[in-house]
């Protein structure tokens, strides 16, 4: 079982150049969330802060009740046993070979014999397919290879919170799947929680229970997925979408002027380089490959989520609806029903706000409760598409089409 | 706005930060002194590590120190001899030249030769490390690198200037020997009677021990700056290079200190 991460408040700046302010958020235990933002927004100095390699000047890290800002040395190396860590560049020791970069943690922490530490190396090694590159030295494999060889020594203590600084970066589109698949199945086996920072829109759409943002010195927000992939911030919406029309600028940050010409000059035809579906709106998330216990982590999440579900905005809540089995659905009909006597967040705000302080009071008692909750939780059940199951009243489609964009040329084209 | 003048104001400021940085920079070192210092008896001792570093510095320095030591030991006697034969003390030159040698040259030439070829190297990889962000991968997997990385680099500096010391202080008085019976025609005899004259036992252990402390020092000095590099490849050329001269002048402040102490606590021989 993975362990809770807390962060509380948490600022840090180097020199007077502040790198981001007051960020709270929790991972919750055996989780997987991804942290998403802009190159620059000191996404991996706060990975760094989450081990204790930098300290924060104010704000607090919270792990197993320890205060990683605050404890001493000797705890700090203690906590860090449980943590397994994926650096941008895999971070091998240079003058020690595959197989030993990845036995080092076993030889310094453990007492295996060498036997038993080649049983796991190896295991781990071809776990990331990298069996047969083991002699060899880190200067000598590719950075992808060298990438995938951290990720083995990161895993080799069976760490119980597993950081990932772009686990993409350098690789192919392909073993960015394979590599996401792997997490997620890390996590149905060993409960793990994990954290991803990247800024790869594919692994953020599909691999993460909760979704964050960092941006301008903040965190934009940080939540179960649905609600960031079906956000109306334009932040999120731009950076989801990767267009130049937007907040985010080449630049830490854009001004009024350099706005308005890119709007003019998208007006005038000029595409703002995002491809042309919207990528917003909920896509099924990774399943562990079959044969793999169903992640528990999911169905702790989807309890935890239906109990704030009423808080979330409006599109999250019909995300998270669509997503749901049709039992699943079928259940929290049923329990809302029961709850609130109405039958569905039925259209925008009328339900959720109003009584919103009631239910969650209620919400904690029954939940737990709920049937056959546990008994199936993450199995591949043929999800059935939005519109063949009952839907939600007054909103029949899924979110993702929310705003229709403003693509003046394409109108043109339609045109002629 | 009050920023902006008090700024303006004080043209001082910038040599004041400076100054407290300089003065942080020391403080760090001695931090980590304390740290190199508590962690050494820490176990598992790193032995592989500190036999290969202890080799490394070795067979780096050993020439390097024993050419340096001839002329070293050459000069001293040859200035020694002529202002002897002056004042007629000719049979004291050896004496003076061996009292010389073992306690300033020797570990001087020692820890100059482990900090400029050795330090420079631990320097240089502790650095490269740094950047390629393996120290901090080292500390994630829950390894102190003091422990396993520092521990083992003094250690070995520290033996290797000891055992070095000695070498050196043969090679120079040797050379001496060889520059004043040779060259100025001095009496063999004289000079190697004259060892004891004026010399004696305590003079090589605080040769010993000088040669340990810089030994320290340098590997110190090397490690700090190494782990602490400041932006990039750039950045390591940069520590090494200061790293050895901060040794330096470590090495000299600390070599006066020792001596002024030395000489106050041991009285001279016959005085």
């Amino acid at each position: 079982m993975g362990v809770e991460v807390a962060v509380e408040g948490l600022s840090k700046s180097f020199g007077k150049q502040a790198i981001w302010r007051d960020v709270t958020l929790t991972l919750p235990s055996g989780e997987v969330s991804v942290l998403l933002g802009p190159s620059g927004t000191g996404k991996s100095v706060f990975l760094k802060c989450l081990i204790g390699l930098l300290k924060p000047e104010k704000g607090r890290v919270v792990i197993n009740g320890v205060d990683l800002c605050s404890c001493p040395e000797r705890d700090l190396y203690e906590i860090r046993k449980l943590f397994g860590v994926l650096f941008q560049d895999g971070a091998l020791f240079g003058s020690m070979n595959i197989f030993d970069n990845v036995a080092f943690p076993l030889r310094e922490h453990t007492r295996k014999s060498e036997k038993e530490v080649r049983d796991i190396v190896m295991s781990k090694i071809d776990m990331v397919g990298m069996l047969g590159a083991e002699g060899k030295l880190p200067g000598e494999i590719s950075g992808g290879m060298r990438k995938r060889a951290g990720l083995a020594r990161a895993l080799v203590l069976d760490p119980q919170i597993i950081l990932c600084d772009e686990p993409d970066s350098g690789l192919d589109p392909v073993r960015t799947a394979y590599l996401s698949q792997l997490l997620i199945d890390l996590n149905a086996q060993i409960d793990a929680t994990i954290l991803i920072v990247t800024h790869n829109i594919n692994v953020a759409r599909t691999v993460p229970d909760n979704l964050g943002m960092l941006f301008r010195k903040e965190l934009v927000m940080f939540g179960p997925r649905e609600v960031l992939l079906t956000s109306e911030e334009p932040v999120v919406e731009q950076f989801l979408n990767g267009r130049r029309i937007g907040p985010i600028g080449m630049s830490e940050e854009k001004d009024q002027a350099q706005m308005a010409q890119e709007q003019a000059h998208l007006d005038a035809g000029h595409s703002d380089g995002s491809l042309e579906e919207d990528m917003r709106g909920v896509v099924p998330q990774l399943e562990p490959t079959p044969g793999l216990p169903p992640r528990d982590a999911a169905r702790r999440r989807r309890q935890r989520v239906m109990q704030i579900l009423h808080t979330l905005p409006e599109s999250a809540q019909h995300g998270i609806l669509a997503s749901l089995s049709r039992d699943d659905y079928d259940r929290y009909q049923e329990w809302r029903r029961r709850t609130t006597g109405m039958a569905m967040p039925s259209g925008p705000g009328t339900t959720g706000t109003a009584t919103a302080t009631r239910e969650q009071t209620r919400v904690s008692q029954e939940l737990p409760t709920r049937p056959a909750a546990g008994a199936q939780p993450t199995q591949q059940i043929p999800r059935p598409v939005a519109q063949s199951r009952p839907p939600a009243p007054q909103q029949p489609q899924q979110s993702p089409p929310m705003r229709p964009r403003p693509r003046p040329w394409r109108r043109e084209e339609g045109d002629q | 706005m009050s920023t902006r003048t008090s700024r303006k104001t004080s043209p001082l400021a910038p040599v004041a930060a400076k100054a407290t940085g300089a003065m942080r920079e020391f403080g760090n070192i001695f931090a980590m002194a304390l740290d190199v210092i508590v962690q050494m008896f820490k176990r598992p001792f790193q032995a592989k590590e500190f036999i290969q570093q202890f080799w490394f510095i070795a067979s780096v320095s050993i020439m390097p120190a024993a050419l340096v030591a001839i002329p070293f030991g050459a000069v001293i006697t040859l200035q020694l001899g002529s202002l002897t034969a002056q004042i007629g003390a000719d049979s004291f030159n050896g004496a003076a030249s061996v009292l010389a040698v073992i306690q300033q040259a020797s570990p001087i030439v020692t820890t100059l030769v482990v900090a400029g070829a050795g330090g420079s190297a631990i320097c240089a990889d502790l650095g490269s490390r740094t950047i390629r962000e393996e120290i901090d991968a080292m500390m994630v997997l829950g390894v102190s690198p003091i422990q396993r990385l520092v521990v083992p680099r003094v250690l070995a500096a520290m033996g290797v200037a000891a055992l070095l010391n000695g070498m050196v202080s043969v090679v120079g008085v040797c050379g001496g020997y060889f520059f004043n019976v040779v060259v100025q025609g001095g009496t063999p005899g004289a000079f190697l009677s004259s060892f004891s004259a004026l010399a004696q036992l305590s003079d090589l252990w605080v040769g010993t021990l000088k040669a340990v402390i810089f030994g320290f020092l340098a590997g110190l000095v090397a490690s700090y700056r190494g782990l602490n590099p400041k932006g990039g490849p750039k950045g390591v050329g940069d520590v090494v290079n200061q790293s050895v001269v901060i040794t330096f002048l470590l090495l000299f402040l600390v070599n006066l200190v020792i001596s002024v102490v030395y000489l106050q606590l041991v009285p001279a021989k016959g005085a």
